[in-house]
Parts: C-alpha cells; structure tokens; sequence
C-alpha cells in the first residue's frame, strides 16, 4: 500500500512527446484508471512508474521517497504486462516463484506462497505446465498471480483483458475488481476501453496526447467532462455538441428524448429533431439527425430506452426536449468547461 | 485421380531431389572411407573402378596416420585452439550481441552491420600485418598466436548472428525480469540467455569450425610439426614435394570431419533458425 505521485513528469523520444507535464497523485488503496486513446502516452507513464523508463523531466515520488533514477526492482512495484510476458522457459510454478526466488525468500515459503496465489485465481492445478501450454485466459492469471504474490506496494497492469474474448473480459474485470478489494493494494489500470475504465476505476485520469484532461469518480467525469475531449471520448456514443455563439452545448444522447407534456416548462429546451438515421439495439434504440437552423445544424444522437416505444421514421421530424440541468457549456476557442456544477 | 496422382508426382520430384542432394552431400565422406582403406597399388591404378574395392582393403594408411605422424597431437591441438576460441567468442560476442540488439537503437543495426564487414575482409590482405604483430609480441610457434587471431573473425561473425536471436526475445521478458527484482545484468544471465540458448550453441559450432579449417594463419605462424592443427598439419606433412599420400590425408580428412558432420546434423535445425532469424530478421 502505498502513494505514488507524479511531479510535472514529461517523456520525450526524438521529436515525439509521449507524457507532457504530467501531474498526478494517488490515493493509498485506490483503483485508478488511466484511460485515453491509443498512443496517448498511457502505457509511458506506467512504465516510468515501475521504473523502466526514465522521464526527461519532473520526479517520482513513492511513499515519500523520490525513486525518479532509481531501477525498478528497489521500487517494490508489480506490473503485468499487455503481452503477459510470462518466461516461456519455465513452468507456472516457476514463473510465479520468480520474484520471491530473486528476492531470496526460502524454499518453503515461496512453496506456500505460490500455491496460495495460484488458488487465489484458480490455476492450482496448472502449476507444472509450461506457458505456451495455456490458454489466454489461464495465461492472464499466472501473470496476475506472478504479480501480487510478492504483496507489491503499487499494482501496475498494462491493458490485461485486451487478449480476451468479450465475456471472458467481463468475468475476468469482476474478479479483477474483487481481489484488488480484498488486498487493498494501490492499482495503476491502463485501458483504452471507457467502459472497463467506467467500470473498474474509483477515479479515472482522461489522457490524449500525452496530457491529462481530467482526473475524477466515473460519475464526475461522465456528468461534468473538464472539456470537449472528455465530453466526446467518454460516453457511447459521445455527447452531443451543438455551437451556440461562442459557446458548445453539451447533453448526453440519453438526455435528449421525446417531447410531451412533462417538457412544456421551464425547465426542458425543446428542438425540432430531423431524424436521419434509426438504429434499433434491442434495449435501445439510437436516433441519429440534425437540429436548429439549416446555416449551423448539428448532427445529434438520441439514445432512446426500450420502454419509449413512439414509432420514429427517418425523413420526418420530431419535437425532442433536453433538460437545461443536463446540458453542459463549453467555450468555443479552449474547448474547458464554463460551468463547473459544483458551484 | 488426378489429384493423388499429381501429389505422387509431387512427393516424388520432392524425393528425387533430396536424393540427390543426399548423394551429393555424402560423396565426400564415401570417397575419405574408400581411399583411407584400399591398398596403394589398388588406389592408383587407372584401370580398377575407382568407386570400388578392388583388392581386399587394409589398415595400412591408418597405421601410418597415427603413429608414423603426428597426426594425434593435431587433432589435441585443432581442440585445444578451438575451445580457446569459443571461449573468448562466448565471452565477447555474447554482451556485444545482445547491447547491439537492445541498447543502442538506430546505431546498433548500423553498428552490427560494420562488425559484420570486417568479417568479409580476407585473411589473404590481413596475414602480413597480423604475422608481424605476432612476431612483436613473440608469439610465433606459438598456439597462443591462432587463440588470438581466430577471434578476429569468428566475434564478428558470431556478434551477428546473436544479435538476430536477441532480437527475436520480447524485450517484456526482460523488462518483467527487472521488476521482479533482476538488475539489467541479472535479468540477462537469468531470462535472456536460457531464451538465447539455441543462438549461443549455434555461435559454438560457428566459432568452432571456423577456427578448425582456417588455413592461412595456420600455415604463416606455424612451422613446427608438434604446434600445428589439423588443416595445415595434414596437407603439409603428408604432401611430399609433389607426392600426395593420399590414403593418409583422406583418413586424416574422415577422422577431424566425422565429429563435425555428426555435430552439424545434429544441431541442424536450430542452426537453420540461426541464420534465417539472423537474416530475415
Ligand atoms: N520507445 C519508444 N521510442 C519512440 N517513441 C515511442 C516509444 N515508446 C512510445 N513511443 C511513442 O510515444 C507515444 C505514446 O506511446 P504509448 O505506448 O505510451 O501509448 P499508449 O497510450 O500506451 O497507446 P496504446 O493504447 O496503443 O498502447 C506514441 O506516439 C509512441 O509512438
Ligand atoms: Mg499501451
């Protein structure tokens, strides 16, 4: 358990800046996500905290002690990796022995240890195999199990369910999320998959190029995005932007319904919605078209739920209303959010 | 039909070939066996079928070989050399193989390549100047001479073709090695040559055989019958003037290539790993 602080951190190879000025603390115990498109910097920042890359500026702080040139293995840091990188000469049992052999516990102990780890994820009985004797899914836990069964200060996993198939994602993000709960240990979770970071994170950092644009709760960074980028990376599909003046309003497809009776008030804008587009996804239905006046249309999406069943037909047009508390303002030149909500 | 009958065409041709090639590869070793035990008379005269016994074969030409020779004390000194000269290789090739592959990035490929240049520059233009360094520092008639100098070519070589294994391990492996706790040194000796190992027995074959048929060191900076190794030994002792011996030389000739077929054949596919990993990249 520890806290790890990064102090205006930058990397740069050649020309590219893959981690610019990079401010960031965690909290002891935490699941933070580091969420972002691909080539954002994430999987960087990860490695200068585990120590095998070095930043061309800015420090690293470990429970209080800068590590910023120190090698990986004084940092007390486990990390799995995208690729698993399990040692492909040798066995389960060997691969998971591996960081308590270097660090010289005896022969009893790493015994005992790795088989409680190894049961911890159900790979008992797979302890004499050899990697490429695995399945991905079994391969992902030894890689988990080689990870914690040292009790690593800081938990570091670079996208570890991208090799999965889609429901073994979803069991494998559950257990995941439950056993960093039960060990309490700080966990750094890259992904490029909104609804993993949505899913797992206790606070999500939103990164593109190499800068973070927001740090906060799921609920924080869904509701009020710091900027457009949040606004349109997170959410599937993105928020709605349309320009009022210097101005971008942002509502979520959610928001933007049918209007009736409810709507005539103060509250709710109402908009003639020409509807271009319908795709129907059993639970939901998404409504694609345009808004407002033919000079600056907007395209926007409605996300309808399954128990609105109004027939909609593309080509005709709608009266749809969004709550003025739904809708977020953003400035036009910087693209930062004017309201903050928590006034 | 048509079909098994185009695919028996195809296994056929496919052993046709190999047949040949199988032929072609082991005429050598029948030709060293035939001549090593006919009888002289048998040997050179021009109307007995060459590829046959003709007269009852004999020991004779491997009695002289061994005993009237010094044929032994070759064949301990080819190993001896050559055994000096993996070790060395081992030594130097391997951390300058894998700091090429992993380190320097752009330079490193730039840098391989230039190693592997000197490799193409003939002994014929370097033994001039290489004999007179040996003589500067005294070691002419000395083993110690070709210990040294063989590692000029084989390192190059050998650098080269380690740095394709290395690059062929996922640097993750090695990476995850440190965070479990490995230095950078550690994480080498521990993850990266247990992966290498096909690579580093490869360059041991390499180094080895290179050092064992190389002729014209051999010759410049040996002279004396007891100091010199199997490829100059042989032709130089049992060559008189212009009278070739050949049924010794061909017995000679078995007896040091033997072990080498034998350790090539075994060794086969991963050293067809080594060169196309080295090449294709
Ligand atoms: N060793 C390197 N040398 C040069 N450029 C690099 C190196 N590593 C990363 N980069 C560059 O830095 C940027 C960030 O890369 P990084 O791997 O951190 O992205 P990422 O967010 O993890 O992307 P992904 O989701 O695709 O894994 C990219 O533009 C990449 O090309
Ligand atoms: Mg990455």
């Amino acid at each position: 358990m520890a806290r790890v602080e990064l102090e205006n951190i930058s990397k740069l190879f050649g020309a590219t800046t893959a981690v610019n000025e990079v401010n960031l603390q965690t909290i002891e115990g935490e699941f933070l996500v580091l969420l972002g498109p691909s080539g954002c910097g994430k999987t960087t920042l990860l490695r200068m905290i585990a120590g095998i890359e070095t930043p061309s500026s800015g420090d690293i702080v470990i429970d209080g002690e800068k590590v910023t040139h120190l090698p990986p293995r004084t940092r007390n840091i486990a990390m799995v990796f995208q690729s698993y990188a399990l040692y492909p000469h040798m066995t389960v049992f060997k691969n998971i022995a591996f960081p308590l052999r270097t660090r010289g516990v005896d022969r009893t102990a790493i015994r005992e240890k790795v088989e409680q780890a190894a049961g911890m994820f159900g790979i008992g009985s797979l302890l004499e195999r050899k990697p490429r004797e695995l399945s991905g899914g079994e391969r992902q836990r030894v890689a988990l199990a080689r990870a914690i069964v040292r009790e690593p200060s800081v938990f570091l996993l670079d996208e570890p369910l991208s090799n999965l198939d889609a429901i073994l994602r979803a069991s494998a993000r559950e257990e995941l999320r439950l056993f960093q709960r039960r060990l309490g240990v700080t966990t750094v979770y890259v992904t490029h998959d909104q609804v993993e970071a949505m899913g797992l994170g206790d606070r999500i950092v939103v990164m593109n190029k190499g800068r973070v644009h927001q740090v906060g709760t799921p609920p924080e960074i869904y509701q009020w995005p710091a900027d457009t980028f949040v606004a349109t990376f997170v959410g599937s599909p993105p928020m709605n932007l349309i320009e009022q003046g210097d101005v971008l309003a942002g509502f979520r497809p959610e928001t933007f319904l049918p209007a009736g009776p409810a709507t005539e008030n103060e509250g709710f804008v109402t908009y003639p919605f020409q509807v271009t587009w319908l795709e129907y996804l059993g639970a939901e239905r998404l409504v694609y078209g345009d808004i407002g006046e033919k000079c600056c249309a907007r395209h926007v999406v409605s996300r309808l739920p399954g128990n609105i069943s109004i027939p909609i037909e593309p080509g005709k047009t709608y009266p749809f209303a969004v709550a003025k508390k739904a809708i977020r303002h953003f400035d036009r030149a910087s693209g930062r959010l004017i309201d903050t909500g928590k006034t | 039909m048509m079909t098994s009958a185009g695919k028996v065409f195809r296994t056929g041709r496919l052993y046709a070939l190999l047949s040949i090639f199988a032929v072609f590869s082991a005429f050598p070793f029948y030709w060293m066996i035939i001549a090593t035990f006919k009888r002289d008379h048998d040997l050179f005269s021009p109307t007995n079928n060459p590829f046959l016994f003709n007269e009852p074969p004999t020991l004779d030409h491997l009695r002289l070989l061994l005993f009237d020779t010094h044929f032994l004390t070759y064949l301990l000194n080819t190993f001896l050399v050559g055994m000096a000269v993996v070790a060395i290789t081992l030594i130097i090739a391997v951390p300058a193989a894998y700091s090429l592959a992993r380190w320097a990035r752009g330079w490193g490929e730039m840098l391989g390549i230039g190693i592997f240049l000197t490799y193409l520059v003939p002994p014929a233009i370097l033994f001039i100047p290489l004999s007179r360094f040996a003589a500067a520092f005294g070691l002419q008639e000395s083993l110690w001479s070709l210990i040294l100098i063989y590692p000029t070519f084989t390192i190059p070589f050998c650098t080269w073709l380690l740095m394709g294994f290395f690059k062929t391990i996922p640097r993750d492996i090695e990476e995850q090695a440190m965070i479990d706790g490995l230095s950078r040194l550690g994480a080498m000796v521990k993850v990266v040559l247990p992966l290498a190992i096909s690579g580093i027995l490869t360059i041991v074959v390499f180094a080895f055989t290179l050092s064992m048929h190389e002729f014209i060191y051999a010759l410049t900076f040996i002279s004396v019958s007891a100091k010199k190794t199997v490829s100059i030994g042989v032709p130089t002792e049992l060559v008189r003037g212009d009278v070739f011996q050949w049924g010794p030389l061909m017995a000679g000739a078995l007896i040091a290539s033997t072990p080498v077929a034998v350790v090539y054949t075994f060794f086969l596919d991963r050293f067809i790993a080594g060169f196309t990993m080295g090449a294709v990249k």
